[in-house]
């Protein structure tokens, strides 16, 4: 690209590590996060790739039985903690809050710097623990295994993540404050996009749900380190209190990670089918009931723990509950297209295979809601498959769906549209390749966290394990023409899209302080199907400067 | 199944058919709403793709009637889901009265089990057909979970906990025995097979492993061995209350409270024997923590529970 497009963007704000490190741009604070997490998506997923060559025959034959064990438990640990929970809120959440509610930055821009250092210097503690000797607790850290009996850096990686626990608190206040503060003159709180209402709502459970997590893995190290009887019998301990406290945050967390790429998917869809997003109040009422109602389900892990079956019956009954709004929204996406203009550029063809996902995602869950089902499933395939469907194909598909959408307006260039179609589709056959087979399996009885399992499964998991293979090649492949778009992409225009949303508004890239003149908001969001979409724009120089 | 690749797990239980029939359930629910969501999105997609020629007129962004019919409809499917699977649950607290009790203890990496006769199994366990089962379940070091998918059951084994898992055996055969719960470094190792046999091979196969100590009399040696007698003998009432038929009774304490002596508190008056101090008694009874193992534990229990005139299995006062 000439460096005269790019002059007056905040790309052309000073180059050199200084001005990316020491950056209080939230567009710049962006990018850190996006190659940090990337990193870590990748490092995650090879661990996976090299679970699913293990399991592609019964016997352990490729890696040991710890190492096995080290595999899934630093994969879980990655793929939660340094890549699920902050991806989209640190990365397209970061970059796009400020553009969408017509703010100059975040509340606290250097907070937000602060935030990144504090992700990596915690997640710098997690990888010290992978390169010493791994951790073998699973993700889970479950007691008294963690406390007791587990040989690895268990300490290590728990003050990790109690660390990064930190960045994400940060962020979550950042956000909250924010959409509070500067939304622009007119921007009232039913007329914001609902990607900000849903990174509002993940915000208020991150700032509620982490100290939960943050003070069980301190009672770990607690307990581990000094003897401590918390959760160890033989010390006056319970090891169910550790299961209450840890999912008390992880089933929020699990709303942390799917919110915001639900937000995603009602910004793409209605985009691409020019039609306001349907309902638009009941999904964004749903948004917050879920973040509500997130907070009272944690039992459902533990129907089967010993745990009261009269608790089971309530923990049961509230899951159900928490299925009403995700069910509602995916009837709100559906109605959305209807009667559009329809087309099916690379944002809008991960945005569908989301709403495919996660629907059977979603629906899967019914059944591990469903008491005495569950009391099979547990444990098993079944749930991996269940909840890979939400977080892979749902959380993660809605993040390259938002990726592909903004990439434009992150580096004002093009990508190839072709490129971007395959690797979706490549995507979608590869992931459904590899985790449908595991719902099967997991009926049939195969648990979890198993390096070898008995012949009669093989089938189900030489499937699986041929899945992985073509998903890694569909999240690999935007690796490579993202990165050239960077480099040899065609310009973007402003609005390549022809979307409503004040990110949309300025230019592409946006100047350092987002807008030349403050924005004034007239409208609901969405308005698709209002005339003369196109001739507003607030800083129409970037526009004459691509010509 | 024909090419010995499985689609249906073996129904070999009483309760496996009643899960299952939920299973489905909610297997033709799920596919016939995923579908219908799936064919609404394509043909609409098909339908208004841009260019198309297709009737846009009469478009709506939102619709109060048909937004609270699905929420409505929704939450009425979700209670019969819910209602329908609780239902089932709940019966897991309620173990036939007759039931047969065998013991199982978990430790790393392996199921120890023992036959109300006494007789000891090692990663196998062997029922009768037809014959409630009652497996109660205890960990030496971390939690394990019992798990026979032909019999649709689960139940963690969590130290420092007694819990408990019945069942019918329906079907004569071998199942996988599994441990569910991530246990450590050859958690996927550790299991073995459950043997259910008709009720006359079973009463055969337990003969032909020879009269074993039953666990209460085991638990009996290790009453006076481990000098428990001494206080808690039937003749001295000075120092120690007798403990002939406590458990299930309510046992009134010093703080004016009353609790139910059930397999919690007799293991907590064990371990940590100053937690909970009958009224009228000194605190001068010793812990026994790290004395004695888990399953040196069960065999206590067994002869405290012994000592009670009702009938121990499933009993949960």
């Amino acid at each position: 690209m000439s460096r005269a497009a790019m002059q007056g963007t905040y790309l052309a704000e000073g180059s050199g590590p200084r001005a990316w490190l020491l950056t209080t741009d939230h567009k710049r604070v962006a990018w850190l996060y996006l190659i940090s997490l990337t990193a870590f998506f990748f490092l995650g997923g090879a661990m996976a790739v090299l679970m699913r060559i293990e399991l592609a025959t019964p016997a352990g034959d490729l890696v040991s039985d710890d190492t096995y064990n080290r595999l899934f438990s630093l994969h879980g640990i990655i793929m939660v903690w340094f890549f699920l929970v902050p991806s989209i809120p640190a990365t397209l959440g970061n970059f796009l809050l400020p553009l969408m509610i017509g703010a100059r930055d975040l509340a606290f821009p250097r907070l937000n710097l602060a935030s990144w250092y504090v992700f990596i210097f915690g997640s710098l503690f997690a990888l010290f623990a992978v390169v010493a000797g791994g951790v073998d607790t699973g993700w889970t850290f479950y007691t008294p295994l963690s406390t007791l009996y587990a040989n690895g850096w268990v300490s290590t990686a728990a003050f990790g993540v109690f660390i990064v626990g930190f960045s994400t608190i940060m962020t979550g206040i950042n956000f909250i404050v924010t959409v509070h503060t500067l939304r622009a003159p007119g921007l009232t709180w039913f007329r914001l996009p609902i990607f900000v209402w849903t990174l509002y709502a993940t915000s208020l459970v991150m700032v509620l749900a982490t100290p939960v997590l943050a003070a069980s893995l301190i009672l770990i190290v607690l307990e581990r380190v000094f003897g401590i009887g918390i959760f160890n019998p033989d010390l006056g301990g319970d090891p169910l209190l550790f299961q209450h406290l840890f999912w008390f945050y992880s089933h929020p967390a699990v709303y942390i990670m799917i919110l915001p790429g639900m937000g995603v998917v009602s910004e793409v869809l209605p985009c691409f089918s020019r039609r306001p997003l349907f309902g638009y109040k009941a999904v964004a009422i749903s948004s917050m009931a879920i973040a509500v109602f997130g907070f009272l389900v944690w039992g459902h892990h533990m129907f089967v723990s010993g745990q009261s079956a009269y608790a089971g019956v309530v923990f049961s009954f509230l899951s159900f509950c928490v299925a009403i709004p995700s069910a509602i929204k995916v009837f709100n996406w559906s109605l959305t297209l209807r009667k559009g203009e329809i087309s099916f550029e690379t944002p809008m063809l991960y945005a569908l295979f989301f709403l495919a996902l996660f629907t059977f995602g979603g629906l899967a869950g019914l059944f591990l809601a469903s008491l005495a089902v569950d009391v099979h499933v547990h444990d098993t395939y079944f749930v991996i498959a269940h909840f890979h469907y939400i977080m892979v194909g749902g959380m993660v598909t809605a993040y390259m769906a938002g990726l592909h959408f903004w990439w434009p307006k992150m580096t004002g260039r093009m990508y190839s549209e072709t490129a971007g179609r395959i690797a979706a589709t490549v995507t979608f056959v590869g992931f459904n390749l590899t985790f449908f087979p595991q719902f099967v399996v997991g009926f049939d009885g195969m648990p979890r966290r198993y390096h070898t399992y008995p012949p009669e499964f093989q089938f189900w998991n030489v499937l699986s394990s041929a899945g992985a293979v073509v998903l890694a090649i569909g999240y690999l492949m935007p690796l490579f023409y993202l990165g050239w778009s960077l480099f040899r992409g065609t310009h973007a225009t402003d609005n390549p899209w022809n979307a409503t949303g004040l990110e949309w508004q300025t230019s592409s890239p946006p100047p350092p302080h987002n807008f030349e003149t403050m924005p004034v908001v007239t409208r609901p969001a969405y308005a698709y199907d209002m005339k003369g979409l196109e001739h507003e724009r607030f800083s129409p120089h970037r526009e004459e400067a691509a010509r | 199944m024909s090419f010995g690749i499985p689609f249906f797990p073996q129904e070999a239980s009483s309760e496996a058919g009643q899960v299952d029939a939920l299973f489905y359930t909610l297997l033709a629910f799920s596919l016939v709403l995923g579908l219908a969501l799936t064919g609404l999105v394509v043909g609409y997609a098909v339908k208004y793709r841009v260019g198309s020629k297709a009737d846009r007129t009469g478009k709506r962004s939102r619709s109060l009637p048909l937004e609270m019919s699905w929420t409505v409809a929704s939450l009425v499917i979700a209670f019969i889901f819910f209602g329908w699977g609780a239902t089932l649950f709940v019966r897991r607290d309620h173990p036939p009265a007759d039931a047969l009790e065998i013991t199982g203890l978990g430790k790393q990496w392996m199921w120890e089990f023992r036959q109300p006769g006494g007789q000891r199994e090692i990663n196998e366990l062997h029922v009768p057909v037809g014959k409630a089962v009652v497996v109660s379940l205890a960990a030496q070091d971390v939690i394990h979970s019992f798990y026979v998918p032909a019999f649709r059951i689960k139940q963690d084994a969590v130290p420092g906990h007694t819990t408990h898992i019945w069942f019918i055996a329906t079907e004569p055969g071998r199942y996988h025995l599994f441990c569910a719960q991530y246990c450590g470094t050859q958690h996927s190792e550790m299991g073995g097979w459950v043997t259910a046999m008709a009720p006359e091979q079973y009463a055969a196969w337990l003969n032909s492993q020879g009269e074993g100590e039953t666990l209460a009399a085991s638990g009996e040696k290790l009453f006076r061995a481990l000098g428990c007698s001494g206080c808690h003998g039937a003749s001295s009432k000075v120092r120690a209350p007798s403990l002939e038929g406590i458990f299930g009774r309510p046992v009134a304490l010093d703080n004016q409270q009353t609790v139910i002596a059930d397999e919690r508190y007799l293991r907590d008056s064990i371990l940590v024997p100053k937690k909970e101090i009958a009224a009228g008694y000194e605190p001068v009874m010793p812990s026994f923590d790290g004395l004695i193992d888990e399953g040196e534990l069960q065999m206590l229990l067994a002869y405290l529970k012994s000592l009670s005139p009702q009938p121990t299995a499933g009993a949960r006062p």
